[in-house]
């Protein structure tokens, strides 16, 4: 490790993200991936509404369609938004409690690439035979009927990513549980690591039935049992289970990092602590609580009885209240306040509207009788993009500009941030509002096409139109970045002039390992508090200056995916007969995947110390590089 | 204007197919649902929104001052209080109508009621979903048809629906919300035609699949005639009468001939005549195919259509599992006037005056 | 943390196992990563009992007719035994006793092979029976829920031996304490999954 500031070459830069264990570097890498696959399920969103920009249109075959839209929602969910909010996670949450790092640096990273060989080898079916084709709910009769290997791409993909999704979730858990600075008290958490805490404990308990079915439609289609095999005793209906018992809490797994986001920039740019903190907190456990009985709101149709449609159909609704607990209280803590209207508050003030909007058709089709008429309609595709894009999307575009300067130390421009905001904000709206009247024309979801005689075409070109203003949105984001990085303008620790949290309170971006003496937290909003007590400083210390233990780089991570990655080439295509490769590939696979593993436990890595000079020649201004 | 108002009207959707036009009991107690929760989610929307305006009208940094330092207020127990218990009452009167309805709509009690003569009192349709197509037996009347479901106005029908591979739903939009199709169970509801279809400008009620279940998805309709009681009853006996309906003109005769077992074997996999069980046949029965509305659920009716799908089915309905016509005839395409002959069969194929 | 700092059973802490942060961090990490566990278990038992005795028309298997419980009992016998060799193990651990603890957790080890060994004579017997992965889909969720767990205690056996050949030369010292403390709780999760699945797969199976 040296103290002395080097400019890496391009090779070492790359080599450095590979072996990286920080946090911050990880939340970049994150952040990156998650924005590709969210530009490639953008791109596959507007093929789709070319097709159905008029009756009858033929643009997309049939099978292309399907192809497409399953992709879309698969990328859209598990490649693009769970990342990116793992990104500001990974980014934040460990500074807003005062950590040096998060409890399993290894693990971090492991869990990244295990994401990132899971999305790269899902959509590598695009190139290798085609795409999955049974939607991204990949209902099992129409899967395992699925001619070619797209479902066996979406089965093993989603295996690897949802492995990496569910150690990043320990590990947040962990981190909040163990790592909290001195005086950092639960109830002084500020909302995003309540939130972040709340969402990892969904990803540790939803995330299991979801493998556990991915496993069933593997052995039923690549080795023959029949858990969903009709004719062999088996029952489709298990997996729709499985696939919601995930599927609704993954719904909160996304949201809730958006609301804990929100809840930072209605703080911080109304210069008011939130109003009932208390409440907030309490609200975002139930959600998270009754999001694990709920999932058969998702299966009112399948014939389960009335008697279970009814009882789910009232603990759906109950969920509303806490809901509306928080929305109430962001409306109060604005209240009052002095609200400056920068990009993420205008993205937080343009949510509320847009997610109360898909809060309400929620509670609609919670009434189950209703839900047989909207459910599998354009009503339902109208519903989830008002809850996941004008919460989650306008979230991640929300803490995008709020976060960019403690990860980049540099500013996204204002002027073009808000160009951005209009035309996805109106975009939206006009993609999706009129959906809701499609469903209720008796438009099905999922169709490729549709008559003349039906009726829809207007709505549907209307609907198409409002996609372009949202390309245009993404497009005007991107040329942000690249100009706002091109300029590089550096920042100080608190750009936006009225942080409250500990991650305004280091430099932008923050030494690696953050926080060169402990923090001592005095409360919530513990950066405002020695603010207004005129601490020049931002914070008081728990610890004299002294000797920062950190962990050592690895490559082992990025072997261990790879070997995941290989392997399962193998077993896809192991059962087709005709390439005898194909065990090989899987072992050899699984060789380097579990080889790797072995040298990680039989070689102890103990890290290295930052040693008290270095911290100190690095306070006056030299740059320490971790290595 | 014009255009807002186009939107407007638009907006009712065709009366063949909008649930905002219900034209049965089980559509219409949904769309009474959809109003009343609408108001009252309209009333969460108009409160949210009132405050919601007002806060980001009345503290804008603008007015409040650069510099000025808001109270830090921490929260108020009864305005927590307020905002728990009101959407809870509000929920509550959801809640009953939402439960009773629930149970109200799956109600298929009355199903095995027998008249004194022992036969059902009420109508019983056993669908089976197949790929791209729908199948109703009438189990009491001993009659099939496909694509082209015929019911008696303001009385219960009841539903048996199964899948015969892979998982449908069953829908007609303006009669009443869909049920799915599942390939190990049978499902059942009931649905009520308040409405005589011919009084629609379409003649026919739409009804669709609702669940992806692959390529051809979107073309998975069928139609519903509902017509009175007594029309049905002769509807049913016309069905019945084992007779063929006689075939006339050489052409017909010739597309008869290619029809059966000695010409393309197309009898193979459907039949002609509607008496019979169900689910037995490959493909859909054509007892009715002069009557019906439609050629392969969503084509306009007319030879045209007809002998293009016949020549092609791939073309037009995607992934269905009828064989191309010229794997039938020894690999060579059918000629135009094979095609013609076909057609003027098929067409002549109906039960209606 | 030295990992060549030397102890005395007087020296070692009481709790070894969460004595540092990086122990403490993994005690609550793998107490999360059992409740992962136990939501994954708890997914299988119940498409078991949503499958059992399921099968094409005419199958002749039944879990009444197919499972016998002298052999299986036999096994759970073993599988206990072995819980409580790792509880021996832990105590001499705590103890700083590390020849003591070498010892238990080999009986501990030959004991979870014993089990497994029967587990592979039990599959064996019923593959014999024509009762293959591919049978049904009452065979495709027995063997995957009881494969899970067999595969469960494959993992813990040879997380053992790695960690007892690993550590043979060196003894016990704060890093490693952790990881012995991690593998033996496993051990037990291993086993409770056990009894579950004696209960509800073979007796409630061989009851009716």
């Amino acid at each position: 490790m040296s103290s002395i500031a080097q400019k890496k070459g391009f090779g070492a830069t790359i080599w450095d993200f590979m072996t990286t264990v920080d946090h911050k570097k990880i939340a970049i890498l994150y952040l990156i991936s998650g924005g590709f696959f969210f530009l490639v399920g953008g791109i596959e969103a507007m093929l789709i509404r070319i097709q159905l920009a008029k009756a009858g249109n033929d643009f997309l075959s049939a099978g292309l369609y399907n192809e497409i839209i399953t992709m879309h929602g698969t990328t859209m969910i598990f490649l693009a938004s769970m990342p990116l909010l793992l990104a500001f996670m990974n980014a934040i949450m460990p500074l807003q409690i005062g950590a040096r790092d998060v409890a399993f640096p290894f693990l971090n990273s492991l869990g990244f690439w295990l994401f990132f060989f899971g999305g790269i080898f899902l959509n590598l079916s695009w190139f290798m035979g085609g795409a999955p084709d049974a939607g991204w709910t990949n209902y099992a009769s129409l899967a395992l009927a699925s001619e070619g290997h797209g479902i066996d791409f979406y089965t093993l993909g989603l295996t690897i990513s949802g492995f990496g999704t569910l150690i990043a979730g320990i590990n947040f858990l962990v981190t909040i549980i163990n790592m909290r600075a001195p005086g950092m008290t639960y109830m002084r958490m500020p909302l995003f690591t309540w939130t972040t805490f709340v969402a990892s404990a969904l990803i540790l308990l939803a995330f299991p039935p979801l493998t556990v079915g991915l496993f069933f439609m593997i052995f039923d289609r690549l080795f023959n049992s029949s858990f969903f095999v009709v004719e062999m005793g088996g029952n489709t209906i298990i997996w729709e289970h499985l696939f919601w018992i995930f599927g609704h809490p993954e719904v909160y797994i996304l949201i809730l990092p958006a609301f804990g986001i929100f809840s930072e920039i209605f703080a911080i740019f109304s210069r008011k602590r939130l109003f009932g903190y208390t409440a907030l907190v309490f609200a975002t456990i139930l959600i998270g609580f009754y999001g694990f009985m709920v999932w058969a709101h998702h299966m009112f149709t399948v014939g389960l009885g009335p008697t279970a449609n009814a009882v789910f159909a009232l603990a759906t609704m109950i969920i509303a209240v806490p809901t509306g607990i928080k929305i109430f209280n962001w409306l109060l803590t604005i209240w009052g306040g002095s609200i400056s209207f920068t990009v993420p508050m205008i993205y937080a003030v343009a949510f509320i509207p847009s997610f109360v909007a898909g809060g309400v058709t929620g509670v609609m089709q919670a009434i189950a009788p209703l839900d047989y008429q909207l459910h599998d309609s354009y009503f339902i595709v109208a519903h989830f993009h008002y809850v996941i894009v004008g919460g989650v999307v306008l979230g991640i575009l929300a803490g995008t500009h709020l976060y960019w300067p403690k990860m980049f130390g540099t500013m996204l421009s204002e002027k073009l941030g808000k160009w951005t905001f209009w035309f996805f904000f109106i975009g939206f709206h006009l993609t999706f509002f009129i959906q809701h009247f499609l469903g209720l024309m008796g438009m099905p979801r999922r169709v490729y096409t549709f008559g003349a005689d039906q009726g829809w075409d207007l709505f549907n070109a209307i609907s198409s139109a409002g996609a372009v203003f949202m390309a245009i949105g993404v497009i005007i984001l991107l040329v942000n970045v690249v100009m706002t990085t091109i300029k590089n303008e550096r920042v100080g620790n608190d750009p936006w002039g009225d942080g409250r949290t500990l991650e305004w309170a280091i430099p932008s971006p923050p030494p690696f390992y953050n926080f060169a003496q402990t923090p001592l937290v005095r409360g919530l909003d513990t950066f405002w508090i020695e603010k207004m007590d005129g601490n020049k400083k931002g914070m008081i210390f728990a610890e004299p200056l002294g000797d920062i233990h950190m962990p050592n780089n690895s490559i082992i991570p990025f072997v261990i995916s790879l070997g995941m990655f290989i392997a399962s080439f193998g077993a896809l295509y192991f059962l087709d007969g005709d390439k005898p490769w194909a065990l090989a590939v899987l072992i050899i696979g699984l060789l380097i995947t579990f080889g790797s593993m072995l040298v990680r436990s039989l070689k102890d890595d103990l890290g290295f110390y930052i040693t008290k000079e270095e911290l100190l020649e690095d306070a006056k201004g030299g740059k320490t590089d971790g290595h | 204007m014009m255009a807002t108002l186009l939107v407007f009207l638009a907006g009712c959707g065709r009366e063949e197919i909008s649930t905002l036009i219900p034209a049965g009991e089980v559509a219409q107690d949904q769309f009474n649902l959809l109003i009343l929760s609408s108001i009252i989610m309209l009333f969460v929307i108009i409160v949210v929104s009132i405050i919601f305006v007002l806060a980001i009208v009345k503290f804008r940094r603008s007015k409040m001052g650069e510099d000025m330092i808001p109270e830090q207020v921490e929260g108020s127990a009864r305005l927590e209080f307020l905002w728990t218990a009101v959407p809870i009452v509000l929920l509550l009167i959801l809640a009953v109508p939402t439960v009773y309805s629930t149970f109200d709509l799956a109600d298929v009690s009355t199903m095995d009621v027998q008249a004194e003569d022992g036969t059902s009192s009420n109508l019983t349709v056993n669908v089976t979903a197949k790929l791209y197509w729908w199948e109703f037996e009438y189990p009491e009347q001993g009659i099939v048809t496909s694509q082209e479901l015929v019911v008696p106005t303001d009385e219960r029908v009841y539903f048996n629906l199964i899948s015969a591979d892979i998982k449908h739903s069953f829908w007609i939009p303006s009669i009443g919300g869909k049920l799915d199709v599942n390939p190990e169970n049978v499902n059942t509801f009931y649905l009520t035609f308040d409405q005589q279809s011919s009084e629609l400008e379409d003649g026919v009620f739409y009804g669709k699949c609702a669940e992806l279940c692959g390529p051809s998805h979107a073309l998975m309709d069928f139609k519903v005639k509902s017509v009175d009681r007594e029309e049905f009853d002769q509807w049913v006996t016309a069905m019945q009468s084992e007779e063929p309906a006689a075939v006339e003109g050489d052409l017909a005769l010739q597309g008869e001939e290619l029809f059966g077992a000695d010409g393309l074997s197309c009898i193979a996999c459907h039949a002609t005549s509607g008496v019979g069980e169900g689910n037995i046949m490959q493909g859909p029965n054509m007892a009715t195919f002069g009557d019906r509305n439609r050629v392969a659920g969503y084509l306009e009716h007319n030879e045209e259509n007809l002998k293009n799908w016949i020549a092609d089915p791939q073309e037009y309905k995607p992934g269905n599992l009828m064989p191309a016509a010229a794997s039938l005839n020894n690999g060579e395409e059918l000629t135009e006037q094979e095609l013609d002959a076909l057609a003027a069969y098929l067409m002549g194929l109906t039960v209606e005056e | 943390m030295d990992i060549n700092q030397k102890y005395t059973p007087q020296s070692w802490p009481d709790h070894p196992e969460t004595a540092t942060m990086e122990g403490k961090n993994k005690f609550i990490g793998f107490w999360l990563l059992l409740a992962a566990e136990t939501v994954t278990f708890a997914t299988l038992f119940a498409t078991y009992l949503a499958l059992k005795d399921k099968g094409p028309s005419g199958m002749e298997f039944s879990a009444a007719g197919l499972f016998e419980l002298p052999l299986v009992f036999a096994m759970t016998m073993i599988l206990l035994t072995s819980s409580l060799t790792s509880v021996y193990a832990m105590y001499h651990m705590k103890n700083h006793n590390f020849k003591a603890m070498q010892a238990w957790l080999g009986i501990t080890v030959l004991l979870g092979a014993t089990f497994l060994g029967l587990e592979i004579y039990e599959f064996n017997h019923y593959l014999h029976l024509g009762f293959g992965f591919t049978n049904s889909a009452f065979s495709s969720a027995f063997y995957v829920l009881v494969g899970t767990h067999g595969a469960h205690v494959l993992f813990g056996l040879s997380w053992f031996i790695a960690l007892m050949l690993r550590n043979a030369k060196r003894g016990l010292n704060m890093y490693n304490a952790p990881k012995f403390y991690l593998a033996s709780l496993y051990w037990h999760f291993i086993d409770v999954v056990w009894v579950f699945i004696f209960t509800v797969v073979y007796l409630m199976g061989v009851i009716g």
